[in-house]
């Protein structure tokens, strides 16, 4: 019997007879409760896709504006004092404003758009769909979660528009420097703002991580056990366990920064006379505290951002490829593998901080060890696409754009990961080269791939290919010219953070190459808003999606309705009786989750 | 004016390309569907090669154009960052040859495995000794390289040679402090309370006598060519970071928490001028930790020199302690306990206007 009959069977019976699952024909809802407080995940997973695009294109604003500054240290830009004001006296941004550009940018782009917006939407999206699931385990918890993220969003924004500026001292907050409002005017109100968004931030992403990991594991559809999820959802759940996990810990990392700020304690203070001010009665406290709970969720983070690309990524190529995904266990295995290593290695981050030389020496070991898991899932993605049948769709594209980033991102870690030549290249330009490439591109590659492949899903409407495929290649080319040469830049010893290098002996070389990085960060910018324009635009007047299953993919998502309701399957939920992966079985070219194992089929 | 129509021209490219993408997809749509997406799939099918070559061609020409303006074509100005450089080369040639191999591989197999009605897919779903090449060469592999690593890691972050100089370095914002210890050749004690802006900028403890002979000085920091030097690393306010990029190697400063690092420099700055054949090159200090909005100007200079340099250099210098106490200073031998109390009068004024 095909999934379509199944799934009418059901419809004709539920109609017929009992139906307490049934929402759409049965009670009305209000453009409220349907558009705003939503309690569908396939709403909320809009909702943060869409307010992840919004940070997403003033993250990338702010990078623009402040790679001119890179760019064009001499220049005076009249039209940037229209849109900064007093940031951009004359036209050229000032260090202060810089620096609080630099630091919203990585703050932002971190955690509201890669963190929120791209697990938020997919993880919301993805499971209840994937697993045969009609909502997450709590939909109201959803629900907050996702306006937590929204008031969190608020703040930050309104950290932007008081007198003293945002805050500025780079996304990671050390302290004194962020606990301190004589040292750093962006360190007085603006950081207050930014703790609170923070704070908020981290609310809203356990609220999500729990609802997730309990939906993942209690509302799986009959047949569907946990060897049978597609890798998505085990890369989600991983995703969410890393949240649940370790954005606590960074809790208190603020807390502490709260306190030290507020109420006087000195958990992060000592030995410290700021000129102008004094001698401050703070002793006693380490500095380097704070940067061990910030890192226990910082690099933890780092797959946070990355595990649902990878996910994302795995299931599109091999639905793309006609051809199984290699390897399945040991895609599991790896993603495992990374979850428990991601919390094992946060000190490779502060290696110069005059961290104990032995602790180091085993972070060291316990970093480069990552490598292995990293190394098995690239060659299994490699293997899935060898002898394949690829169909270029822009989400394979942007698939493929994925794993030739994370490699390239991913080797330059090995560099960095040892500590003997971490000490050299430590916050330079290879750094941000290095983590650019593999955490901020490829998962944005990650993201797109995902927008790509379930937009039809998420909108009943097609994106236009070509605007597609000129967003791909222009982005693909750009990212490698922005982040390729830098690492030379990195190799010269050239400091990140920088406002200005032209009176530095050591660094000065590299000004026509820093504008040539920012002419090309200009155009891929331009090209993203073409992205933006080809999204809003289909949502309302793409091409219609006419087949349930456009394309012709196993998983369970694709066996609802073209434009599901609340509760994703009109009738009964589908059973599962086999993995996500059978493309090119005996002959078939794909078979659904959905169609049980014949008598004659061959085992693998 | 331009603004404008810089504008303009942008909305126009914008609208150029949508429309172009709009008439395509109609197109498509009249061609049909399947017919237009297997041209699309040939198209960039064809474009993943020429984006292989292209790039290959990029990474070589980028290495061309800039290799040269790095660091490494001169070597390392110390002894321990030669081990840097030959751990970087070794590094580099393992993830260089892993890089070519696995993007000319994808993107190969992306061309050649695009979708042809003629080929049927090889139902692969695992095998286990690929898997087990695969996780084994990677491990062994990086297991070199780790131990490569922790052996420099342990020179680096190990004691210094018995004759090594030491000096401090004491961040602020935004400059460097270096702090010598004299003839005694141990530092005097000091606590961040007595700092004084005015003439005991490290709040030295005068009680202490090891720091009657401590030099203190900014912006300039001298050594002396072939011999190990050893910095004990402080702030006095955020936290800022010692690059030295010349020599290889960095280290924070963090307040209330001393670290350190060592090098032995091999070329005198005058050396380095020749070998870089940059008359204006100096060893600069530059500070790597974001400490605030003048982070990007918080410069010290280093000059490397001979034994004799330094020795004239140094004599030259004057105890900070004797700032304070001009009176104590055996070249004025003259002064009268009047002056004496009258300087300590002026210093304990100034303690408490800077407490305030």
């Amino acid at each position: 019997m095909s999934n379509e009959a199944v799934l009418h069977a059901h419809s004709d019976l539920a109609h017929g007879a009992h139906d307490d699952h049934h929402h759409e024909h049965h009670h009305h809802e209000t453009f409220i409760s349907k558009y705003v407080f939503s309690q569908d995940h396939k709403m909320i997973a809009k909702q943060f896709l869409i307010t992840g695009m919004v940070w997403a294109i003033l993250g990338g604003l702010m990078s623009v504006f402040f790679r001119l500054q890179l760019g064009y240290p001499e220049s005076t830009f009249p039209w940037l004092e229209d849109i900064l004001g007093k940031w951009a006296k004359g036209g050229r941004i000032s260090d202060e404003a810089y620096y609080a550009l630099v630091t919203t940018h990585g703050t932002v782009l971190v955690f509201f758009v890669l963190t929120a917006g791209l697990s938020g939407t997919f993880a919301n999206f993805l499971i209840p769909l994937q697993i045969g699931a009609r909502d997450m385990a709590s939909p109201f918890m959803n629900m907050l979660s996702y306006w937590f993220f929204f008031a969190a969003s608020i703040v930050m924004l309104s950290s932007m528009f008081v007198e003293t500026g945002p805050f500025s001292g780079g996304w990671t907050a050390y302290p004194p420097l962020s606990a301190l409002g004589d040292a750093s005017k962006g360190s007085k109100t603006g950081m207050d703002l930014w703790l609170i968004a923070m704070a908020l931030f981290v609310v809203s992403s356990l609220l999500g991580g729990l609802n997730y990991i309990a939906t993942i594991l209690n509302m799986r559809t009959k047949g569907m056990s946990m060897t049978r999820m597609p890798l998505t959802i085990w890369a989600l759940f991983f995703t969410a366990v890393l949240g649940v996990l370790s954005f606590p810990v960074l809790f208190s990392g603020f807390i502490l920064l709260i306190f030290d700020r507020n109420f006087g304690t000195s958990f992060y203070l000592s030995d410290i006379f700021i000129t102008g001010v004094g001698a401050l009665p703070n002793e006693g406290g380490s500095a380097i505290l704070y940067q061990h709970l910030f890192w226990f969720l910082g690099h933890p983070e780092v797959y946070i951002i990355l595990l649902p690309a990878m996910g994302m990524a795995s299931e599109i190529l091999s639905v793309n490829s006609r051809k199984p995904i290699f390897g399945y266990m040991a895609m599991v295995g790896s993603l495992f593998a990374i979850a428990i290593l991601a919390f094992l290695v946060w000190a490779h981050h502060m290696f110069v901080t005059g961290l104990n030389p032995f602790l180091g020496s085993i972070f060291v070991l316990l970093t480069l060890l990552i490598a292995v898991p990293s190394a098995i899932k690239v060659f299994n993605w490699l293997t899935t696409l060898w002898r394949g049948n690829i169909r270029f769709t822009p989400g394979m594209l942007f698939a493929i754009g994925f794993v030739s980033l994370f490699i390239s991102g991913g080797l330059t870690g090995i560099w960095l990961g040892n500590s003997a030549l971490d000490i050299h290249l430590h916050d330079t330009y290879f750094v941000i080269a290095h983590f650019h490439i593999v955490m901020g591109v490829a998962s944005m590659f990650g993201m797109f791939a995902g927008v790509y492949h379930w937009f039809p899903k998420m909108y009943g409407r097609y994106l236009n290919n070509s605007l597609a495929y000129i967003h791909f290649w222009v982005t693909l080319a750009g990212a490698y010219l922005i982040f390729w040469p830098m690492h030379y830049e990195g190799l010269a010893g050239m400091p990140r953070r920088y406002y200005d290098y032209s009176n530095w002996e050591s660094f000065k070389q590299f000004l026509e190459l820093n504008r040539f990085i920012s002419t090309v960060a200009i155009i891929v910018f331009a090209v993203q808003l073409l992205f933006l324009f080809n999204f809003f635009y289909s949502i309302f007047k793409g091409r219609k999606v006419t087949t349930q299953n456009p394309w012709q993919s196993n998983t369970l998502e694709w066996t609802t309705p073209i434009n599901p309701g609340h509760g994703n399957w009109p009738g009964e939920i589908p059973e599962v009786h086999r993995w996500a992966y059978d493309y090119g079985k005996d002959g078939h070219d794909f078979i659904p989750q959905t169609t049980p194992v014949g008598a004659d089929e061959s085992h693998h | 004016m331009t603004m404008f129509l810089t504008i303009a021209v942008i909305v126009l490219i914008f609208v150029v390309i949508f429309q172009i993408a709009k008439a395509s997809e109609y197109v498509s749509v009249l061609k049909g569907e399947e017919v237009s997406r297997k041209q699309n799939n040939k198209i960039n099918g064809f474009l993943m090669i020429v984006f292989l070559v292209l790039g290959l061609i990029g990474v070589w020409y980028c290495n061309k154009l800039y290799y040269g303006k790095t660091l490494l074509p001169h070597g390392s100005a110390s002894v321990e960052g030669e081990r840097v450089d030959s751990m970087l080369w070794v590094t580099l040639a393992v993830t260089g040859i892993v890089f070519v191999l696995t993007q000319i591989i994808l993107f190969w197999f992306a061309y050649k495995y695009q979708e042809t009605e003629k080929r049927k897919v090889f139902f692969f779903p695992h095998s286990n000794t690929l898997e087990l090449i695969w996780t084994i060469i990677p491990a062994v592999t990086l297991t070199v390289l780790v131990i490569i690593g922790l052996r420099n890691w342990f020179l680096f972050t190990g004691e210094p040679p018995q004759n090594a100089a030491v000096v401090e370095v004491t961040g602020k914002q935004f400059g460097w402090i270096f702090r010598y210890p004299g003839k005694d050749g141990a530092f005097g004690k000091k606590y961040f309370r007595n700092i004084d802006p005015a003439n005991n900028v490290l709040g030295l403890i005068w009680e202490d006598e090891l720091s009657h002979d401590d030099i203190v000085t900014e912006q300039t920091l001298y050594l002396v060519k072939g011999r190990p030097v050893k910095l004990i690393i402080g702030s006095r306010d955020v936290i800022h970071d010692v690059g030295l990029s010349h020599f290889r190697l960095k280290m924070d400063a963090v307040p209330g928490i001393p670290t350190t690092m060592w090098f032995t420099p091999k070329y005198t700055t005058k050396e380095m001028k020749e070998i870089t054949g940059n008359p204006n090159f100096v060893y600069e200090i530059s500070c790597d930790q974001m400490c605030g909005n003048g982070h990007y100007s918080m410069k010290g200079v280093i000059e490397v020199v001979e034994q004799a340099e330094y020795d004239l250099y140094m004599a030259k210098q004057k105890p900070n302690y004797l700032d304070v106490f001009p009176d104590k200073d055996p070249a004025a031998a003259k002064a009268d306990t009047t002056k004496t109390v009258a300087a300590k009068t002026a210093d304990t004024a100034a303690k408490a206007a800077a407490k305030l």
